[in-house]
């Protein structure tokens, strides 16, 4: 890099995209769209053992228009649907889905008049967490599939 | 005569016409009654001096599609908290003609319980003061608890018409 050492180190050069995105992934904001059993898990996420915070996603918002990550937490109903789509739609650009269990991907065990067979009838989805309820590493693996994602960097294996 | 017989007794001898029949079934009293005067029956039930059944604990309704000649039967589990006495009353209702009258003036908590059995079962509660579906919402087609349901329906994607721009 020809400019950075004539200036002496002073500056660094980089893509504006990569600067924005680098700051986007290591400050998501989750809201928890929590509506079942795998709300606990959520906790376990959140606490000092997991500690999500270790990937800058620490400040969960209660309000979905300070949140840029919605994890759809649990089962939704055909009664709740509409609620979950006015959520996201309040959320401000760009926001990402995490779907959180395996009700929220598909429907999980419920197959009945009440259920939503997977949230991604309603609305996109970037991350899937299978399980009945996901250990807490699934949903890091997650956000760290999501990272990748937001800087638009395949995930290394 | 004991506790689970004396209040059929009591029944038999005001309502003779009313009782189609009895069963003493592990220690429960189940009385099948008529439908017509389902309202006085409970009242009865309720306001007897020694019987005072004054607690409507549930109710409920079952579907026998194909098992017996009246399809439904509606059935309200009665509790008496002064004489610590239980007893359940079943009601025939035909497919025909599903509607019962609503015993809201009798207990008040029964509202809850009949909009539950409407929205579930189909069956019409005659007196009902606001007889909407309770868990489920307007646009639900059908009856989810009724055996002819079919298991694998899929409802269209609406959800509560009041969020509907």
């Amino acid at each position: 890099m020809g400019l950075e050492n004539l200036l002496r180190g002073s500056v660094i050069l980089a893509k504006l995209d990569e600067v924005v995105n680098w700051g986007r992934k290591w400050s998501l904001y989750p809201y928890a769209f929590a509506t079942a059993c795998c709300a606990m898990e959520f906790m376990a996420l959140m606490g000092s053992h997991y500690d999500l915070s270790r990937f800058g996603a620490e400040a969960v918002r209660w309000s979905p228009r300070q949140a840029d990550l919605l994890m759809v937490i649990g089962t939704i109903s055909h009664k709740q649907a509409p609620i979950l789509k006015r959520v996201y739609e309040q959320m401000c650009e760009p926001k990402w889905v995490i779907a959180f269990g395996a009700c929220a991907c598909s429907g999980g065990f419920y197959d009945n008049y009440a259920t939503v067979m997977g949230i991604d009838t309603i609305i996109p989805v970037d991350v899937y967490v299978p399980g009945c309820p996901p250990r807490p590493e699934y949903v890091i693996d997650a956000v760290m599939k999501l990272q990748a994602k937001i800087t638009g960097k395949r995930d290394k294996k | 005569m004991n506790e689970k017989e004396f209040p059929v007794v009591k029944l038999k001898e005001k309502f003779t016409d009313e009782i189609i029949g009895e069963d003493y079934f592990r220690g429960d009293t189940t009385v099948i009654v008529k439908k017509e005067r389902i309202k006085e029956i409970l009242s009865f039930l309720k306001n007897d001096e020694q019987l005072r059944f004054n607690f409507l604990m549930d109710l409920t309704c079952v579907d026998y599609l194909g098992k017996k000649s009246e399809r439904f039967e509606v059935v309200y589990h009665l509790y008496s908290l002064g004489n610590n006495w239980r007893i359940r009353i079943k009601v025939p209702v035909s497919e025909e003609d599903p509607t019962v009258d609503s015993v809201t003036d009798i207990w008040i908590g029964a509202n809850w319980f009949e909009r539950e059995v409407y929205d579930m079962f189909g069956i019409f509660f005659k007196g009902h003061p606001d007889l909407r579906r309770i868990l489920l919402y307007p646009e639900f087609e059908g009856h989810p608890l009724r055996k002819d349901y079919p298991v694998k329906k899929r409802q269209p994607l609406v959800g509560p018409s009041d969020w509907k721009e």
